[in-house]
This record gives C-alpha cells, sequence and structure tokens, in this order.
C-alpha cells in the first residue's frame, strides 16, 4: 500500500463557525441597563406663603420610625397590607373633587370619612433620618404599586389594554410623536394623579 | 495486524491556524458588547435596595450620586456613610455646585431633563438621603431616580 498523510483538515468553514457564535452571543447578552423608581421633588416653596388646609380624611400617613416599623394613619401596619390600604384610600370615591364631580370610575366604598376623590387624596409619606435606606425604598415602592394597580385598572377598562404596555409604547416611539397615545396617557394620569407628597424627616 | 499499522506511518499534519484571528476577534467583539463601562470607581459599598414599580433610566441625562459606607479599602474616610459624585467623596453642601455643573455639561434641549440619579447603599440612614434631596431642591434639579435593583436579589 502506498504511504499517505493524513490529508489536511479544512478550515475555511472555521469562520463561518465563529461568526455563528458571534451572531449568537450578540443576540444572547443583555447590557445590564439601571432602572430605577422616577420621582420629582417638589419646588422650594416661598415661606410667606400659607400652605393650602387639607381635610384629615384626605390625608393618607404613612410613618416609618427609626426602627423600620410602619404606623398608616395611626396603625402598626405590615409592609404587605400597605398596597392594598392605599388602593382603598385612594380610590374610594366619597365625596367630589374641586368641581363639584363626583368620581365615577372609582371602585371603592363610598365611605363619607374616608378620601372625597383621587384628585383630593394625598399619601403623606414621613420617614425617620434613622430609617434604613432598604425599607424606605420598599415602602415607597408599595405606594407607587397602589398608583400602577388603579391606573391599570382604569387603562385596562377604558381602552383594553395594560398602562404598562402603553408607557412602554411611548417609550419605544420617542422620536415619532403619537399624540393621541399621548392623551390617553395623560387621561389616565389625570384620573388617578400621583400625588405622593414626603415630609422631610425632623432633625434631632 | 501490520495493515492497521502501515497507516500510522506519515507525520502528524500542522493543525491549520488559519482560525485562530476568527476566534480571538469573536471574543474581542464579545467583551466589546458585554462589558459596560464605568467612568468612575467606586470608594463606597453598593449593594442597591430592590423595587418592583421601576423605570429604564436614561443615561444621557442623568449624574450619579453614590452613597453608602466606605468599602474596606477606603477605611481612612470613617466608617459613617459618606458621598460620592464623580471620582472624589464631596460633604453635602457641596452637592447643589456639583450637580449644577454635571447639567451645564449637557446639551441644551437636555438641560431641562436632567435628572440626578442615586445610587445609595441599602443599609445606608435615610436621613443622609434626605439631605441630598434638600441640596438638590436648593439647585432646582427636581428629578430623582431612586436606582434599584430587582427585588429578592
Amino acid at each position: 500500500m502506498a504511504k499517505r498523510a493524513a490529508p489536511e483538515v479544512n478550515a475555511g468553514s472555521m469562520a463561518d463557525i465563529a461568526f455563528l457564535l458571534l451572531i449568537f452571543f450578540l443576540v444572547t447578552t443583555t447590557i445590564e441597563k439601571d432602572k430605577g423608581q422616577l420621582l420629582g421633588l417638589p419646588p422650594i416653596q416661598d415661606q410667606n406663603v400659607e400652605p393650602p388646609i387639607i381635610k384629615q380624611k384626605n390625608l393618607f400617613t404613612v410613618l416609618l420610625n427609626r426602627r423600620n416599623q410602619l404606623l398608616v394613619e395611626d396603625e402598626l401596619m405590615e409592609v404587605k397590607d400597605l398596597r392594598q390600604a392605599a388602593i382603598d384610600f385612594i380610590d374610594n370615591g366619597g365625596g367630589t373633587n374641586a368641581e363639584g364631580e363626583e368620581c365615577k370610575y372609582c371602585q371603592g366604598k363610598r365611605d363619607p370619612s374616608s378620601s372625597d376623590h383621587p384628585d383630593k387624596a394625598i399619601i403623606s409619606y414621613k420617614y425617620d433620618r434613622e430609617t434604613s435606606y432598604e425599607k424606605y425604598i420598599e415602602v415607597q415602592d408599595e405606594l407607587l404599586a397602589a398608583y400602577a394597580f388603579l391606573r391599570d385598572r382604569a387603562a385596562q377598562k377604558r381602552f383594553n389594554r395594560s398602562f404598562k404596555s402603553m408607557l412602554e409604547e411611548k417609550a419605544k416611539n420617542q422620536f415619532k410623536k403619537d399624540d393621541k397615545l399621548n392623551d390617553q396617557i395623560k387621561e389616565i394620569q389625570q384620573m388617578y394623579p400621583q400625588i405622593l407628597s414626603e415630609a422631610e424627616p425632623d432633625k434631632n | 495486524m501490520s495493515k492497521f499499522k502501515k497507516g500510522k506511518q506519515g507525520d502528524l499534519p500542522a493543525i491549520s491556524t488559519a482560525s485562530l484571528p476568527d476566534i480571538v476577534f469573536m471574543l474581542l467583539f464579545f467583551f466589546m458588547v458585554a462589558t459596560v463601562m464605568r467612568d468612575s470607581s467606586l470608594m463606597i459599598e453598593n449593594r442597591l435596595p430592590g423595587a418592583e414599580q421601576v423605570e429604564k433610566l436614561q443615561k444621557d441625562r442623568t449624574a450619579f450620586i453614590y452613597a453608602g459606607k466606605p468599602s474596606s479599602q477606603f477605611k481612612q474616610l470613617g466608617t459613617e456613610p459618606v458621598i460620592q459624585f464623580n471620582d472624589k467623596i464631596i460633604k453635602v453642601e457641596e452637592v447643589r455646585a456639583s450637580v449644577l455643573a454635571a447639567q451645564q455639561e449637557l446639551t441644551e434641549e437636555l438641560q431641562p431633563k436632567f435628572v440626578v440619579g442615586f445610587k445609595v447603599d441599602r443599609e445606608t440612614h435615610s436621613g443622609l438621603v434626605s439631605d441630598i434631596k434638600q441640596e438638590l431642591r436648593q439647585a432646582n434639579t427636581l428629578k430623582v431616580m431612586y436606582i434599584t435593583g430587582a427585588k429578592g436579589e
């Protein structure tokens, strides 16, 4: 038999395999993007301006003390119950708003001793300087979740889609304005305005 | 028996290295895509708290403020939580000037949309965050984002 060397492996397709892998990784890796709770701070108030008087029933007080205990409307509460309590408060609709309109879309108990209208329902959030930041964010998250729940319910009923999907579509089309969608988002936001007032912790 | 031995008599062929550049390039591309550039090295501990109700951060209009306890290499800074902005530790009173300077660096159309991102360690006390917020109100940069990780992390 003739002596023969093993044939050289054809390396021509190696580049194809490499590209295949490259494309696979390109598609599957996600660069980690920061996410967070976007909120506005109140502007500095003129010292001379009298703060408006708010009826006690339109105020939902959330207090977080230095031992990370939660006090809601003067009662001790677990964080997991806060969301439902906030939803009940905002969605109560016991009276009328500033224009004298009743809340037609509210599904709450219409208890006259709780909030009048989502327009008027204010959540007042106060914390101590010694409160841990983790707990502070956790409670804030629950309060934001209450608003998100109500807005989502309103959007489902009104436009038959979730509020989140509306916001996502808006973010996707940031270069071409969609007035109809923007109006719809605004409408939902006006139905349940996010009135989250944060009190400055006492200096001790 | 001799039949089998005969085949192995030739020298081992050299393995082609023609594909090596491809592999190297592939790795290069992968790391180019997957790495996140960090423009300031942290001198503090930074374990973010978790939350569910989150929005995406728009990086082009954000300045980051970090806060937390100094990490183990920076013990000389003490054990109390401190504020870090870009590469240096700043005092609460310096927050306003730093933030305004960062806002000036943005393009004109983004300046009104300026957001301050808080990257605060979960074990910091909220009083420090409150102090920073007061400074931001003074600076009239009112949009803040509490940057969080995923819940239960």
